[in-house]
């Protein structure tokens, strides 16, 4: 190893104004593809600095760069005000630059504080090591809040406190920067709060903080500093007091973004899909739906809201017939629908059900098939008669979607994993609405999809409720849920746990409700947004730019 | 993002097998100097016995009859991702149902015996293929594993029918009574003069249209898109409504009747008998072939070729070169398969960082 400035050396070398980091023209290549193009970063110290962008704008390449995960092609990097060639993690980490990912990095079976020292152990005997970290432990938790039992198993830990376990990895290293990358994915918003609030304490005890997310209401609550990325480039940094979620999201997309969704009330009418007393157990056995029981009609969306986790997953996939139903029955315009065996969902297809299904690599489509063969998955017995494939008829049909659905790039013979994200899920989309199905399933309809794409989404599945569908949908971003359903229901641990109407719904009571507290109150719960000057602004705010409706302001 | 970028088309199906043989061949060639023989020669050799004459190349294509059915069997099952190294058994078995048909209808003329032995072993391979089929599709036993212990279980049961009650009284070698020669499938020799008397007969014929049949099947068919779904990822095929269970048994009962018209062709023609382990390997061939063929028709026909000239001019350096033992041929055959098939692949990193560099470099 060359000569490596610890990090207290470093802090004490670097004068206050010196940034904590600095990027100067980094650009980085994958064959042809620039995932960076000149970018340059100032990131100062003891603040917390967002970094926001679509999906493929660059940010966690431009991370990876940074803790060493990739070389950039050319640019330089500077910690602490001296220049640094980062050539792996563990440079990086001994730089002071901590990373926790997006999935966490974890030992299941370990305890809290093995997981600690993993990697780090410092002799070849573990008591030492364990018995100097139980005390540096508790110097962190009581510094930064950071309240985690060292002898606890990570697989008993909630996600919000295995993530606080990332964190303590990361600072018992000595990580004086640290970089969080899309850390409440997977949180409630009372765990995000309480994460938020970790954050707070860290930058007032000087740590410096990045930011990756795709999240506008979280820049806006917690950063001081915000850059955004487009297309590998580096668009602007600003103030985030000084700017608004609209100026954000027409940064990162390029255009003018309407952060609101538009729809008209809902006219439900005849109960088209009926659940009763619906038991599921997972792939082990393990009950995760429990006697759920409710109804969806036409012209209404209903949404799920939940942690995930609580059961939503095997609800969706019982009732469009990937999984074996315990005990229940799933009613379809009246009809009980017969989902024995392991061809339910051609026969919940044929009932007019379609189903956008949560993961759509693992279940949605088959990412090795060409996309004209994905456009037929689940209806390809109707293409030609007799044994034979009609795939001429299958590839008009896929000409006609990615038409419809201004699916990119516009060829049918395209392997579907040379898809992005979003046109994936619009392959998706388009081949389960355009059947004219009489209820709609959607899971997660936008997980990993780009703004741009995600107002077309909200879009066509407002136009379907219109249509006098019945759709059922479930989402984690809550924000999603509120937005688009006309009713919401609260799963936790696999029991329906309430009912919300999303006009009047305070998020911090569904977050409760959400996290398995059933009373209902009016405190200001840990789910509350932080205050701010005027309704408007407080509105824009709630709006993450998930929601979007599919206008744009023509200018 | 990916940091590797794939191989053009032409040097995946074309180069990189042909580099694996080349490497094959200049081991086996090192092998050959060791115990003092020219290699040059010994290529010759095997060249001119495998496509020189009439003849050898009647035997090359007889080879390659076996080798293409097997090579299917390996290949039908693999779209649907499984992986059957039962071809051995299940053609040893469809021999069984061959000579039933041919002895009980024994004197039949061959045109009408040709079908009638093909649907009587396609059944017969068919029932042993589809077993564990249904162990897997229903009760979760690795197909591996199931028609490796099948291929056993055949030689012992065939091995007892055999010996036991097909073997006619006061025949000393173990096999069934023979076959009348005009229920026999005619040698391609009789029709055409270029193959003389070598074993090619009307079952090369049938294994080209098999080759047709499976290209339709796997990528013009409902039944091959359900397949290759299940290959892919079974839970989008769960999604799709399609039932595995049933796939998994249907694809297997159809790689076992491939696999049984190995046994045609050696059964119900070259031996008019059914001989004790005629089979003899070219099942096991089989798994080879579909490998190096990538487990498309084009690329399974190709290869089975290879094996199949590897195999008679194999023969034919044996007995030209007596320095070269028929253990010495084996090897060389064993190189071909073990760069072919278990490292088919180790050129692949190089041949994709060769190409990655020229391609930045023509971009820059």
């Amino acid at each position: 190893m060359t000569t490596v400035n610890t990090p207290s050396q470093g802090l004490e070398t670097a004068s206050a104004s010196t940034p904590a980091i600095e990027l100067r023209g980094i650009n980085k290549h994958f064959g042809p593809v620039h995932a960076n193009r000149d970018i340059d970063l100032v990131i100062r110290r003891g603040t917390v600095h967002g970094i926001v962008g679509e999906n493929g704008a660059g940010k966690s390449t431009l991370m990876s760069i940074l803790y060493g995960f990739y070389t950039a092609d050319s640019g330089d990097i500077f910690v602490n005000g001296t220049k640094q060639n980062i050539t792996d993690s563990r440079h990086a980490l001994a730089l002071g630059i901590g990373m926790v990912h997006q999935h966490f990095m974890l030992v299941e079976n370990f305890t809290v504080l093995e997981n600690i020292v993993l990697g780090a152990e410092d002799s070849a005997f573990l008591r030492p090591t364990l018995a100097k970290a139980r005390a540096q432990l508790k110097q962190l938790a009581t510094d930064y809040g950071l309240e985690v039992s060292p002898d606890a198993i990570i697989e008993d830990l909630s996600v919000g406190q295995q993530q606080r376990v990332e964190i303590l990895k990361a600072l018992y290293r000595g990580a004086d920067i640290l970089i969080l990358d899309e850390p409440t994915g997977v949180l409630t918003p009372a765990e995000a709060d309480h994460l938020f609030r970790i954050l707070r304490t860290l930058r007032d005890e000087g740590k410096t903080v990045i930011l990756i997310t795709h999240k506008l209401r979280e820049i806006m609550a917690i950063t001081d500093e915000v850059s955004v990325m487009r297309q590998g480039a580096m668009v602007k940094t600003l103030e985030t007091s000084k700017t608004s979620p609209t100026e954000l999201a027409e940064a990162m997309v390029g255009r003018r973004v309407l952060l609101r969704v538009e729809k008209g009330p809902a006219s439900p009418g005849k109960v088209m899909l009926e659940v009763k007393n619906l038991v599921v157990a997972d792939d082990f056995g393990i009950p995760r739906v429990k006697d759920v029981s409710f109804s969806v009609r036409a012209g209404e969306i209903v949404g799920i809201a939940g942690v995930s986790g609580n059961g939503q997953s095997e609800l969706l996939e019982s009732i469009t017939g990937m999984r074996d139903q315990t005990a229940g029955t799933v009613f379809l315009n009246g009809q009980p629908l017969s989902l024995d065996g392991d061809d339910g969902a051609a026969r919940a297809r044929a009932a007019g059900l379609a189903h956008v299904p949560e993961d759509r690599i693992r279940m949605g489509l088959i990412t090795a098939f060409e996309e004209w063969e994905n456009t037929i998955l689940g209806y390809q017995d109707s293409y030609g008669s007799g044994p034979g494939l009609s795939i001429a008829k299958a590839k008009a049909t896929a000409k006609e979607y990615i038409a419809k659905f201004d699916i990119r790039p516009s060829n049918p013979e395209l392997k579907t994993a040379n898809f992005s994200g979003g046109n994936q899920q619009k392959i998706v989309l388009a081949r389960e609405m355009e059947r004219d199905p009489d209820v709609l399933v959607i899971g997660q309809p936008t997980r990993g999809v780009d703004i741009g794409a995600i107002e077309f989404i909200h879009n066509e599945i407002i136009k379907m409720r219109d249509e006098g569908k019945a759709i059922l949908l479930v989402s984690v971003e809550l924000d999603e849920i509120r937005s688009l359903s006309d009713r919401i229901i609260v799963i936790f641990d696999g029991q329906i746990v309430g009912e919300a109407d999303p006009a009047t719904a305070d998020e911090g009571a569904l977050g409760l409700l959400m996290a398995g507290v059933t009373e209902q109150g009016h405190s200001p719960g840990p789910g509350t947004l932080p205050d701010h000057v005027t309704p408007i602004e407080r509105n824009l705010t709630e709006m993450s730019p998930k929601d979007n409706s599919a206008k744009d302001v023509s200018p | 993002m990916s940091v590797r970028t794939p191989l053009p088309r032409w040097v995946d199906v074309a180069l990189l097998p042909a580099l694996n043989v080349i490497l094959a061949f200049l081991i086996g060639g090192l092998i050959v100097l060791a115990v003092g023989q020219n290699p040059l020669q010994a290529v010759g050799i095997m060249i001119g016995g495998a496509f020189g004459y009439g003849l050898g190349f009647g035997y090359t294509l007889y080879y390659t009859t076996d080798f293409i059915f097997a090579g299917l069997a390996v290949s039908l099952a693999y779209h649907a991702g499984m992986f059957n190294i039962g071809p051995e058994g299940q053609a040893y078995v469809g021999g069984l149902g061959v000579i039933l048909v041919a002895l009980a209808l024994n004197g039949l003329h061959w045109s009408l015996m040709f079908p009638l032995m093909i649907v009587a072993g396609a059944l017969f391979g068919a029932f042993w293929a589809f077993i564990p089929g249904v162990l897997q599709a229903k009760r979760g036993s690795h197909i591996v594993i199931t028609t490796i212990l099948f291929n056993f279980i055949a030689v012992s049961l065939m091995s007892y029918i055999i010996t036991r009650i097909l073997k006619p009284e006061g025949v000393q070698s173990d096999e069934s009574a023979p076959i009348d020669a005009i229920s026999r499938i005619p040698r391609l020799g009789e029709f055409i003069g270029l193959f003389g008397r070598s074993p090619v007969n009307l079952t090369f014929i049938l294994a080209i249209l098999a080759l047709g049949f499976v290209y339709w099947l796997v990528w013009h068919s409902k039944f091959g898109y359900a397949m290759r779904a299940l290959g892919h990822n079974p839970t989008a095929t769960r999604y799709a409504g399609i039932s595995s269970s049933r796939m998994i048994m249907i694809t297997m009962a159809l790689a076992g009747a491939l696999a049984a018209m190995v046994a045609v062709n050696n059964v119900g023609s070259v031996q008019g008998r059914l001989i004790l382990n005629f089979v003899n390997g070219a099942g096991f061939v089989g798994v080879a072939v579909a490998f190096m063929g990538k487990a498309h028709p084009i690329g399974v026909a190709l290869s089975a070729l290879l094996f199949g000239a590897l195999y008679q001019g194999g023969q034919e350096l044996a007995f030209s070169m007596p320095g070269i033992t028929k253990e010495m041929i084996v090897t060389i055959q064993a190189l071909v398969i073990l760069f072919t098939g278990a490292m088919g692949d180790m050129l692949r990193i190089p041949l994709e960082r060769l190409f990655a560099r020229g391609a930045t470099e023509s971009g820059t």
